[in-house]
């Protein structure tokens, strides 16, 4: 078994994996925080049908590189969401709306346009993500990287400007923080993880890379920085083993994650229950 | 020295004028109760007054000191409850306005917002969780928190509804302390006694509109059709 882990672990591919999945998942989760606390917690399962979507239309308009094109579509329906949308339609109407509409005209691209002759395999792996994670290309790791390096520096530095903004945004608004500002940041981190995190388990899972480390955080931790740290170190620990388990028994890699996410979460919301009794 | 002047101001709520014509001085050190019946503007007055609703008729004009923004305590029922961050996260956070682009907090800000917490004796929850403690617990460390935003104007929206007795008295008091000190509060209440026992000017909005000192309140109409 260690052998074998051993001899899998010398190809680029898995390598790029790990590097890649564990990126994606400390970013997720820092801003899953968030995202969790302030009730957007469906909001990447919407960005992601979106994402889904726009992938859908640069594959029929023959784009090669088509993060160029994902990228901006989802950023921009990001903040449309995150800034609450229009009036006439509730914040989570709007989210349904865009998130099955891109799901169903992302397929019906795909079906009519597809030059594949494979295309419930092309949607399943674009949902599932069952096989991109492993084969990435050099320069996917590298854009992988990149932004990750980028999302966390931001994280860092508006750290104490995110807590406040997700504890109390209006009491934030009145001292004078430009909130506007900082949302439209977070609009905008959110979706380039999403777009980064669709490679690792898929535009169907993402919800659980973003919503599982921090409420299983919650259970157990007391105050917003160990949630924060703690949700990080789940999150990471969950996608290395969750890639290992399923190179080595040849599951689907997101769904592997996600699972062991799930069996986490019970773990913890159980310490919590017992560290309720005892205090 | 006045603060907050508003004139001629007219509210809207959804597009439907609920209070016009309100003018009133705020001057340094009073404090200003503002009374009226559920759904008169109180609410909609507060967010405008902290700038987080636009308005189309009429100006409120800020002096200069209060130009950073104006400390302030919501109701209870906004914040949300099981959040999980500690006392001294939450009370740090106050500084934030003021600290533009500057990422961490200075060891000066920790030192008043340690000093913040004494004055409302709380200090000794500085670590603990804030979802773990009672209402009036809550509501002085989000006072605390205000407190380390400005000194010069404090707006507390309801601060004692859902509070026992004990806790409601220990919240009137140390307003009123902070108050002595010359801070300067304006208060959104639905208590007409406790308004009237600690206030220097009332506010009244709603069907009948008036402003003036205590005194000029106990004898207009409002004060004596509601007693």
């Amino acid at each position: 078994m260690i052998d074998k882990l051993v001899s899998y672990l010398q190809y680029p591919f898995v390598q790029y994996a790990l590097i890649v999945g564990v990126l994606v998942s400390l970013c997720s989760s820092l801003l899953g925080v968030t995202l969790v606390l302030k009730r957007f917690s469906f909001i990447g399962d919407g960005l992601s049908h979106v994402a889904f979507g726009a992938m859908a239309v640069s594959a029929v308009i023959g784009l090669s590189k088509n993060m160029l094109f994902i990228l901006p579509v989802t950023i921009i329906c990001a903040v449309f969401l995150l800034k609450g949308g229009n009036k006439r339609i509730s914040g989570d109407a709007a989210l349904a709306i865009l998130s099955v509409g891109a799901l169903g005209i992302g397929y019906l691209l795909m079906n009519m346009f597809s030059t594949s002759s494979n295309v419930s395999g092309d949607v399943c792996t674009t949902l599932f993500g069952s096989t991109s994670i492993l084969t990435l290309k050099p320069y996917e790791v590298g854009l992988s990287i990149a932004l990750s390096v980028i999302v966390v520096f931001i994280f860092i530095f508006f750290y104490n400007k995110i807590f406040a903004l997700t504890f109390d945004e209006n009491f934030a608004t009145a001292t004078g923080t430009k909130t506007e500002v900082y949302n439209l940041l977070i609009a905008i981190l959110t979706a380039v993880i999403i777009v980064l995190a669709m490679n690792l388990v898929g535009s169907l899972l993402i919800s659980a890379l973003i919503i599982f480390p921090s409420l299983s955080a919650m259970r157990v931790c007391k105050n917003f920085l160990q949630v924060t740290i703690v949700s990080a170190i789940l999150s990471v620990i969950c996608s290395f083993f969750g890639i290992i388990v399923s190179i080595v028994i040849g599951t689907p890699v997101g769904s592997t994650i996600v699972l062991i996410n799930i069996i986490v979460f019970v773990l913890f919301y159980i310490i919590g229950l017992v560290k309720g009794r005892l205090v | 020295m006045i603060q907050i002047e508003c004139k001629n101001l007219s509210l809207e709520y959804e597009q439907k004028i609920v209070a016009e014509g309100l003018s009133f001085v705020v001057n340094k050190g009073d404090y200003l109760c503002i009374l009226g019946e559920n759904g008169s503007g109180k609410s909609t007055l507060m967010k405008t007054i902290l700038g987080l609703k636009s308005y189309k008729h009429g100006q409120i004009i800020y002096d200069n000191t209060i130009k950073q923004g104006i400390g302030y305590l919501p109701q209870q029922a906004v914040i949300q409850k099981d959040f999980p961050a500690s006392v001294k996260e939450i009370v740090l956070s106050g500084f934030l306005g003021k600290m533009g682009l500057r990422p961490y907090y200075a060891t000066i800000e920790k030192q008043i917002a340690k000093e913040n917490l004494q004055k409302l004796q709380i200090e000794n929850l500085e670590n603990r969780c804030f979802r773990e403690l009672s209402g009036g617990q809550q509501q002085r460390v989000l006072l605390a928190r205000a407190l380390c935003a400005t000194k010069e104007v404090l707006l507390l929206d309801e601060p004692v509804a859902g509070l026992d007795y004990q806790s409601t008295e220990k919240m009137y008091e140390i307003i009123e302390n902070l108050n002595k000190e010359g801070v300067t509060i304006i208060m959104i209440s639905h208590d007409l006694v406790s308004a009237i026992k600690y206030a220097s000017h009332i506010l009244h909005i709603g069907k009948k509109i008036f402003y003036g000192t205590r005194e000029e309140f106990l004898k207009t109409d409002i004060y004596k059709e509601t007693v």
